[in-house]
């Protein structure tokens, strides 16, 4: 875990960014590459280690309805976030905009010192196409609700495909690299079993390895005990907290699980009707929270 | 009844010309049926336009029709086909229409989650469609290719129309040689029919394979060694 001292109030944009109408089609300044970096608080990172997040000014609607309206948020190179709050508040959509599972619909995305949902072309951004979007997951990875396993592989091909196919590895690494995290994750006596033959607990467990194996640097994850009987949660929740302990990743992550909220994450953001009511280090949150919004959704998840 | 069956090296080679039909048929369509069933799922509205005039259009004009154009009509203006080629080709792009919208049917009913699984891991669109959406679709699409199998097998016999030796034609010849006009007909029913097995009996062995690759129907050695491994651990 490195040392990062997550702000509590985010850095606002710097003051030389576009103005607060950006839109994505907003032209970017062109001599400041270096301007347009994160505002990562701490010393900065090598240029391999995890990036760091930005939204800025982000939009989503679903037809009328608007999920995120002009969403500001930082995430630090390394760092652990829980998004928390009432489900329709807009926290799983923020991970699938990360996961480019959905566009933006106004503002943009950064990922490290580089646009998610936009590409530069004439010095403006304009929307990401698939190679675009091809290069900038390379850095991505998420684990989802339903674990998403593809039924039509093994367990070792549902870990070694796509290290095969995208990342070009050999069989042979693909294959070592399967066998590692399956030992990680403690189903190497289930390599050549189907997803079907596969408790819920041991399905998102293959999942999670599957993520690892295309060592992304973000962590996505999406809610991922929710599915899971009572019984099998623990067992997810501890690997995680593992990775967590053991890697460098920058993690965001949905859940409705207070405890494990607090064991992994360095700042809570609280999401209601797609803005961030209130945020902070997670013992603060859970259990001195300043908004009676927050106090009503933790007292009702709690009780539950 | 033993006239018509003394004739059976003409009911032989009737059969054989209708099986062999049959299988150039369902090769030739399952071809626009992958293209224009893939196409039927496109993002881009002109993709989509070409499934659909292909489909509207080999689908709402009779087979028979269709072949005559072929065979008699299309000479006039100097594109000549064999009759085996007329039949195949009219029967394989009517047949395919209907696959068409069984392969667009398939894909767009695999859950959108596995879509979205291959995204996460990075694949690219055309190996999100060949590695993960179109080996799930085939498990769906079998059933219905199936039907369209026999379909297009007793859809054979209307080659018997445009001079091709089929069963149908063959066995109108027996019966004008023998006058046994029920038992040549009942002796045809029972050949069509047991094709008609036997590509079913291929298609269910073909649907076993899907199933048990997808894990809905594992075989006895697999569940066995899953249950033989004690207390599932989470």
């Amino acid at each position: 875990m490195p040392p990062i001292d997550p702000p509590v109030d985010p850095p606002v944009d710097p003051p030389a960014d576009p103005p607060a109408d950006l839109a994505p089609s907003a032209s970017v300044p062109e001599e400041s590459p270096e301007g347009r970096r994160l505002p990562a608080p701490g010393p900065a990172r090598p240029a391999d280690g995890a990036p760091g997040i930005r939204f800025e000014k982000v939009v989503k609607r679903f037809g009328r309805n608007v999920v995120l309206r002009e969403l500001d948020f930082t995430v630090a190179p390394g760092e652990r976030v829980t998004l928390i709050g009432p489900s329709g508040s807009g926290k799983t959509t923020i991970l699938r905009l990360l996961m480019t599972l959905e566009r933006v619909d106004g503002g943009v995305i950064w990922v490290g010192d580089r646009p998610l949902s936009h590409m530069p072309r004439g010095g403006r951004l304009v929307p990401a196409g698939e190679r675009h979007l091809h290069e900038m997951r390379k850095q991505i990875g998420m684990v989802f609700q339903q674990f998403n396993l593809f039924p039509n592989m093994n367990v070792l091909r549902n870990l070694t495909e796509a290290p095969v196919r995208v990342l070009g590895l050999s069989r042979d690494e693909a294959v070592e690299r399967a066998r590692r995290l399956l030992d990680m994750v403690g189903l190497a006596d289930k390599i050549d079993a189907h997803p079907s033959q596969l408790s819920g607990g041991q399905q998102q467990r293959v999942a999670i390895a599957r993520a690892l194996a295309m060592e992304p640097k973000v962590l996505l994850l999406d809610e991922v005990t929710s599915a899971l009987d009572p019984e099998l949660v623990v067992g997810v929740q501890d690997l995680l907290r593992d990775i967590a302990r053991d890697s460098d990743l920058t993690m965001l992550c949905v859940t409705h699980e207070m405890n494990f909220a607090r064991d992994i994450s360095d700042r809570v953001l609280m999401f209601d009707r797609g803005r961030i009511v209130e945020e902070g280090p997670p013992e603060r949150i859970f259990e001195a929270p300043a908004e009676q919004r927050t106090r009503d959704f933790l007292h009702a998840v709690l009780a539950s | 009844m033993s006239d018509v069956l003394d004739a059976y090296p003409q009911l032989l080679r009737g059969t054989w010309t209708t099986v062999q039909l049959t299988v150039y048929g369902a090769a030739l369509a399952l071809v626009p049926a992958l293209v224009f069933g893939l196409a039927g799922t496109s993002r881009h509205t002109a993709v989509r336009a070409l499934n659909r005039v292909y489909v509207e259009f080999f689908r709402g004009t009779a087979t028979l029709v269709l072949m005559y154009w072929l065979f008699y009509a299309l000479p006039l203006v100097g594109f000549r086909f064999t009759p085996v080629a007329a039949a195949v080709l009219s029967l394989g792009l009517n047949v395919g229409a209907y696959g068409a919208e069984v392969v667009r049917g398939a894909v767009n009913a695999v859950p959108r989650a596995q879509y979205e699984a291959a995204v996460a891991l990075n694949f690219t669109p055309w190996q999100r469609m060949l590695r993960v959406t179109l080996p799930q679709a085939v498990a769906l699409m079998l059933p219905p290719f199936g039907n369209l199998l026999i379909e297009l097998m007793k859809g054979t016999a209307l080659v018997s129309l445009i001079t091709i030796g089929d069963l149908t034609f063959n066995a109108q010849r027996i019966r004008a040689a023998t006058g046994e006009t029920a038992a040549t007909f009942l002796v045809i029913l029972v050949v069509y029919f047991a094709i008609a097995q036997m590509l079913q009996l291929a298609v269910r062995y073909a649907e076993r394979r899907v199933d048990r690759m997808l894990g809905r129907r594992p075989d006895r050695r697999a569940a066995a060694a899953a249950s033989g491994a004690g207390a599932v651990k989470a």
